[in-house]
Order: C-alpha cells, then structure tokens, then sequence
C-alpha cells in the first residue's frame, strides 16, 4: 500500500513536467476512478514517432500493448520469425522477446517491461506492422512506461541524453522509468549507488534506498528473468536464471545455523538419437545368457614388436596401435572356433556359422558408443587392418559413420583400456554372441620360466559369451590361442592368412 | 594479450594493460572510429569476434568497420534452410563446413578470395546504403573506370550484372551491425557446385530462400586488384567518409582474456542444435528408387529433429511391420544422416532378420540418408 500512496502524491507534479509528451500512466484500480474519465490528451513533437498505449483495468494488473517500433530505414513491415516466449511467460525488460526479419536485416526485439506475457498477436511467418501491437505484457501495478529507449533516426533531439544527468560532475545513467521512480519518491539520484553496468542505477536500487530510508514494506522483487533460448544475443548485464545454493554463513559459536537450501531442479528430457539407440541394443542383449571369463596376456613381446614396425607403418602413412594385432590374432584363433563367429536365431533353433569375420570396435565418440567393423579380417593382413582403423577412426571422429561400417559385424572387440579400466564384463551385441573386453596394459612384476622375477607388460582381457551355445571350455580354449599369438608374436606369421 | 597493429600504429603489450578487455580499451583509445582487422581464418572464431563486439563495446558514440577472411565454408543467413541452399554431401566431402551466422540474408559461399566486412554502429545511426558507397567509393578510387553501384536490395552489382557483394545485418536493443561480402578471387567452381542443393525440390519450407545470381570476382576483371589493396582502400575510404584516422588494429578473437566469453560464442555457434537445429519447420516429400522399387518417403522436421516420418513401400518388398519398425526408430532423431545409421543399425541388431531382408533395409536407409 505505501507505493500506492508515494505515486499518488507527485501526479499533477508529474502531469506538469510530461505535458510535451505522450504518456499513459498505468494505474492500479484503487485510481481507476480519478483517470478514466480523463480525455486522451497529447501533443505531437514534429518529426518524432509517437506511442498510443490503452491501458485496459484487468483486476488490479494493467495490462499494456507493446508496440512493434521503429527499425529505421523507413521499413514499414518485417516477418516474425521466432519468438522466444510464449503467453503465461515471466520476462524482465531487456529479455529477448522474439526474431524479425526484414530485408535480409535480423532484429532481436527486447522487453521495454518487467511482466508476464499475455497475448502474441503473430505466428511465425506472419507479417508484423511497424507501429502496431506486438504483444500484450501484464505489468506490475505501479510500473510506468518510458519513452522508447531504441528510437532510430529521430530528427529531433535524442532521447537518449535526457537520461544522463551533470550531477557534481558525474553522468548518472538511469532509465526514464527509474527517473520517474525517484522523482515520485523525493529522491536524488546522486544519492543512490548505481548497481548496473557502468554504475547505472537500477530500480532494485531505488527500491532499497527507500527500504533503507523509510522502512517501509516494499513490493516484490522483480520477477526471475526467464533464460532466452541459447545462443541468443542478450544484452550482457542479464544474468541467466541459474540455482543457486545458499552457502550457510560460517559462524564462530552460535548455536542457529540455517539449513541450506538446495534449489537445484531435476531436469527430464526425452530418451532419442543414439541413447535410443543403445537403449534397444542393450534391452535386446537382455536376452542373452552371458557368461564371462577373464586372463591376463603377457604383451611383452608384441610391444617390441610393435615398437619395430611403427616407424615403417608412418611412413607408409599409417599410425599402428595394437589393436590390428589383436583384432587379427581373434581372426585367425575364430578360424579355429568358427562357434565364436555364429549367430543364434530369435526361436533358438538354428545357429548361423557367419563365413566372414566382421570384427568390430567399441568407438567412443563424443555423441555415444559406436561400433563400427572392420570387414573381412581374415582377409587382410595387419598394415590392412590398420589402414581401416584409421578411416573408421577419422569418419567416427567427424560423425560420418554410414550403415554399411556400422552393421554386419560378427564379433567385437573393445580397447576400455585406451581410458582404463582393468576387467571388465562387456555386454554382447545382438545378433552376435561374443565380446572381448582389453583392459590397460600395465608394467607388472612376473616370474620368468627361470624363476626369476621379470618386468612384463600385462594386459586382462575380459571375455562374454552366450551360453546357451558357448560353453566354457570352448571359451577358454579360444582365448588360450587368442593369447599364445600375442605373447608369442613369432607364432602368428607361422599361421598367418 | 598483445594487440598487434598493422602498418602504421604502435604495438600496445600486455603488461600495459593488464586489466582491461577489448572494449575498456576502445573507450580508453577515445576515439569515435575504429577499423580492425581479424588475424584468425576461421569461420566461427569470426562469427563470435562480431557477436562478441557487438554486445559488448559501447557503439552509441562510436563506429567500428572490421574486415576479416576465412577459409573456405558455406553460411547460411538466421532463418535458412540448409538442406535448401546447400549441397550438404558435397561439402562433408571437401571438408566444407557449414556455419549459420545470426544476421539474416541468404547463403554465401567464403574462402580466401572473399573479404567480409562489418560495420558497427549504434541502432540511430544504422545506414547500409552509406556503407556499401564506402565499398563501391573506395574501389571507383582504385580503379575510376571500374563500373560498381549498389541496388536497392542492398547488392553491390559489377558492370549492372554481376554480383560482387551481398549483404546482410543484425539488430539489437541499441546497436546494430551490418555486414557484407566481396568476391576478389573466390573458387567460382566450387562455389557454383556447393551451393546448389541436391534435395531442393523435395523440401517444402517457409525458411528465407537465397536469390542465386552470376558472379564474378574483381581479379577478374583487373589482375591487380588483390585482396589485401582492397582492404586497405576501403579501410581509409571508411577513415574519410565518417571522419577519422588511425591505424588499422588487428584482433586475435582466441585471446580469451581480451574478449571474456568469445570462446564459449564460437563454442555455441559451433552446436548442431544451433546450425541445424535453428531450422523453420520444414517437410521432405521425396520418391526413392530403391532396388528397382519406388518408396514414397514423407517427413516432418522441427528444430532438425524427425517429427514425423511414413513411408509407403510396396508390401512384398518389405512387410509393413519392418516399415514401422524402421520409421519409428527414425522417429524422434535428429536429421542427419549419421544419427539415422546409427538407429537402423541398432533396429537391424534388434529385430531377427534374414539375410536378404537385412540388405533391403540397409539400401532402403542408404536412400534415405541420401536426402539429408
């Protein structure tokens, strides 16, 4: 009620001092009867765009028409082409309101006022009138227009620079409608400290001001500012709407300390793209009995090897990883347990020896888990290998991964170990029927077949497969020569295809 | 951060200015014009040093002209259509990447050969037909014989015919930017094929179509006119028509500390969500061949996302069950021919499927891709 009061008081004051302009001042009900009767009065400066604005007394809210004002260039009409709120939505001035288009010019039209949005009066590609409604905004009751604060190209003096005053020296930037606020309230601006951008004094600083000075109950703080959809470009000084959480204050003994507050909200969003897509694989893998069996693989040998051969790969313009060694000593072991690279039928009745082994990749990319293969590896030699791993890690890693790389595997490989990791128990991916999961290698003490103790370089590998046609044993025979190639690299040019 | 000038100027290093940004250091500088120059090639680095002077340095005393090149990328105005005014296959082919830029306008094609500049300047004194005579004055200065003159629509046309500059412009709360192209020694080949879109005809939108016109570069038509001669002709043709000196000041826009919250711009204009996702509702009406067979595809997409998606196949090709199977994994997805192999992969891994039927759908989802 005390701002009620104060507005009332300066009003033939302020009728004085605005009479060269167009106002309309919103009221609340309680002057509902002193102002409606009043005459639309107003007088025009030559030249200068002018504003009409109906007021119309919903409860004790007004609710004021914004108009679609001037973008200069005399342009008369734009196209809307978004709106970044919708009615029933909260905004603060200067928040993004919608997108305009107009002769290849895009214009970011802002909130001249607090309030809640209660009427679009375009859709999306619909053509706006300069100087014709916008949007209606619910304003809070006692909050007054100003003049238009982004006028262009007017003739006649700029407004712009009745808003700064020559205080002791000092230019005191503040709004029209702050002004206002001050003035009805007897206030000196000099006195206020400005706490916006460049020292501008703000209406939450007028309001304290008078908080300190009277005490008095004060309305509401102005509402949370509603985020404008990302990136849009906001005037720097909004701060986005984010949770805060109240720090306790650190008290030497006294014995109430405030519970803090945690306002962070639980955020749901729609399951797509490729999380939908790993959620049907893994729901489908559920199916699948897995069981798992796990060794550790002494690479000591191959990372000599490897060592070797690196330099000749780059210069044949390919980088070599272990992974080719260990996706080709799974073909050539898969040649002798083809019961590895079968696949199950949805009934359980047939079993499919697949002839090509289509070894695939767990892939980390930064949208999820890919697992793209590698074609016909019994086919190809190491250096081959490698070559594909390269183009499937390039295409993974630019997102242009197709169909043909993504399907038809038969068996899959994941290098965990890249990121860390020592066992695992990976999950098979339908229609396949087993999975081998390698965990980091590590520099670890072993005894030598002197007993002696030795520095190896060992790596676990984490094996699943489908029970209900796997069984251990074959599962252990398969992974004991999968590992003799590796600790005994010799042996796989001996077998090699 | 060190700002390094170009020919005539003082270099400024860090330890001088330790505190300030890039906009404290214009006020300091108390001039009313500044021209810059961006050291960077890079189309979203460029794009977030604009968005970035834009909101950040006081433009209501003040004008700025920045002038900056990039190697070769396609951008599209606000509120375009990508899959409408580009070749989307072709350029993830050349490695061409696509950028949207938050002024309005149509589809340009950059790389070396095209100089961008922008010019800055508060909302009241926004004026494109004075920039563009700074352009069309500047080069009559170089060449007097050399017939430029700007159009009503904001083009600048050589010999009355061929477009050597479009341009386009970004309005805030308080200031405002315009900028524009100028096509020196650009790649008429690879602009010609890169913005011809492969998938126009079966697009239907409401998304700003660019109006395509002949080219043709200034090194064409004189030999001696290089980049680097026009952007300096222009840069003092700017000087004298709004009234000041100075040097030119090139600008890192990677110097995070002199520009607080660049990198998350160019981070931002980088997002999928912005460049394809910024898509106006648009719908896809296209007849496939696919193996001898014609399937009549119908999507829906909103914000780059499928919203809806039918297809009518010829039942003894593809029994309808696996029709719906595979349109409702599309479903939901975004447009993009990645994200759409990777969910019918997921969908062929999940559904029991015989060989032959399994190759259909992998042909009928490459005919699918092929539109996005």
């Amino acid at each position: 009620m005390a701002t009620v009061i104060t507005v009332r008081a300066p009003f033939a004051f302020m009728r004085r001092l605005v009479s060269a302009r167009l106002h309309r001042h919103c009221c609340s009900t309680v002057q509902t009867a002193c102002f409606v009767s009043r005459p639309h009065s107003y007088s025009l400066i030559a030249g200068q765009q002018h504003r009409f604005f109906r007021t119309s007394y919903v409860a004790a809210r007004p609710v004021l028409q914004f108009k679609l004002s001037d973008i200069g260039e005399g342009i008369m009409e734009v196209t809307v082409k978004e709106w970044y709120v919708k009615e029933g939505d909260k905004v603060s001035q200067f928040d993004s309101i919608c997108e305009v288009q107009s002769d290849k010019a895009s214009v970011t039209i802002t909130s001249r006022y607090d309030g809640i949005i209660r009427k679009l009066y375009y859709d999306v590609d619909s053509i706006a009138l300069v100087g014709k409604p916008l949007i209606d905004i619910e304003t809070e009751a006692g909050q007054v227009e100003g003049p238009q604060e982004d006028v262009v190209e007017t003739p006649a003096m700029s407004q712009e620079e009745h808003t700064h005053q020559e205080i002791k020296g000092h230019k005191t930037q503040a709004t029209p409608a702050v002004r206002r606020l001050a003035t009805e309230n007897n206030i000196k601006l000099s006195e206020v400290v400005g706490t916006g951008k460049d020292g501008r004094i703000l209406k939450e600083d007028i309001l304290n001001f008078i908080a300190s000075q009277t005490g008095a109950i004060l309305p509401p703080a102005p509402f949370q500012e509603i985020r404008p959809p990302p990136p849009a470009a906001v005037a720097p000084s909004t701060p986005a709407a984010k949770p805060k959480e109240k720090m306790s204050p650190p008290s030497i003994p006294t014995p109430v300390i405030p519970k803090p507050v945690f306002t962070g909200k639980d955020h749901t969003e729609p399951i797509k793209g490729f999380q939908k897509a790993m959620v049907k694989t893994m729901a489908a893998a559920l199916k699948i009995p897995h069981f798992g069996y796990k060794d550790e693989v002494d690479l000591s040998l191959l990372i000599r090897l490897r060592s070797e051969l690196k330099g000749l790969a780059e210069s044949r313009g390919v980088k070599l990883s272990y992974m080719p060694f260990f996706i080709k000593a799974a073909s050539l072991a898969l040649l002798h347990f083809p019961i590895l690279n079968s696949s199950l039928d949805e009934n359980c009745t047939n079993i499919t020896y697949k002839a090509a082994h289509n070894i695939g990749l767990a892939m980390d990319t930064s949208q999820g888990l890919l697992v793209p293969n590698v074609k016909n590896v019994q086919m190809l030699s190491v250096f081959e290998i490698a070559v594909e791993l390269n183009r499937l890690q390039t295409l993974g890693a630019a997102g242009q991964l197709g169909t043909t790389d993504l399907t038809g595997g038969t068996f899959t490989l994941s290098n965990i170990g890249s990121i860390g990791g020592t066992y695992a128990k990976p999950v098979i991916l339908p229609p396949e029927v087993a999975i081998g999961a390698l965990g980091k290698i590590q520099a670890l003490p072993r005894f030598n077949h002197k007993g002696e103790v030795v520095k190896a370089h060992i790596m676990n590998v984490s094996w699943s497969a489908d029970h209900r046609i796997i069984d251990g044993a074959t599962m252990c025979r398969f992974s004991n020569l999968w590992r003799s190639y590796l600790e005994n690299p010799a042996s796989m040019v001996l077998d090699l295809k | 951060m060190i700002l390094r000038l170009l020919n005539r100027a003082c270099v400024l290093s860090g330890s001088v200015r330790l505190k300030s940004t890039l906009s404290t250091f214009f006020d300091e500088m108390g001039k009313s014009g500044i021209i810059l120059k961006s050291a960077t090639t890079g189309i979203f680095e460029n794009l977030a040093l604009e968005d970035w002077i834009h909101d950040h340095v006081d433009l209501q005393n003040r004008s700025m002209l920045l002038s900056w090149r990039n190697s070769p990328a396609v951008v599209i105005g606000r509120h375009q259509n990508p899959w409408q005014e580009c070749n989307l296959p072709l350029m993830r082919r050349l490695g061409i990447p696509l950028a949207r830029r938050r002024s309005g306008g149509g589809t340009v094609f950059h790389d070396f050969g095209n100089i961008n500049m922008t010019f800055f300047i508060s909302k009241k004194k926004y004026d494109r037909h004075r920039n563009l005579k700074v352009i069309t004055s500047a080069l009559k200065a170089l060449r007097p014989d050399l017939e430029v003159a700007a159009t009503d629509r904001f083009d600048i046309l050589l010999n009355g015919h061929y477009k050597i500059s479009g341009t386009a412009a970004k309005l805030g709360r308080t200031s405002a930017y315009h900028h524009c192209t100028l096509l020196c020694s650009v790649d008429r080949s690879v602009l010609s094929s890169v913005l011809k879109s492969n998938t126009s005809e079966v697009i239907k939108s409401n998304a700003t179509p660019s109006v395509p016109s002949p080219v043709r570069n200034l090194l064409d038509v004189d030999p001696t006119l290089d980049s680097d001669t026009i952007m300096n002709a222009v840069a003092s043709q700017y000087s004298n028509e709004f009234g000041f000196d100075g040097p030119v000041i090139t600008v890192d826009p990677s110097h995070e500390a002199l520009m607080p919250g660049i990198h998350k711009m160019a981070q931002d204009l980088q997002m999928w969500e912005w460049i394809y996702g910024r898509t106006p509702k648009f719908s896809v009406c296209s007849s496939l061949v696919v193996d001898d067979v014609t399937v009549k595809l119908d999507m829906d997409i909103k914000n780059g996302a499928v919203e809806q998606c039918a297809m009518e196949i010829p039942e003894d090709w593809l029994p309808s069950e696996m029709v719906n199977e595979f349109t409702s994994a599309l479903n939901g997805s975004k447009y993009c021919p990645n994200e759409a192999a990777v969910l019918v992969a997921a969908f062929t891994r999940t559904v029991s499927v015989t060989a032959d039927v399994a190759e259909k759908i992998h042909r009928l989802c490459a005919g699918v891709v092929s539109v996005m």
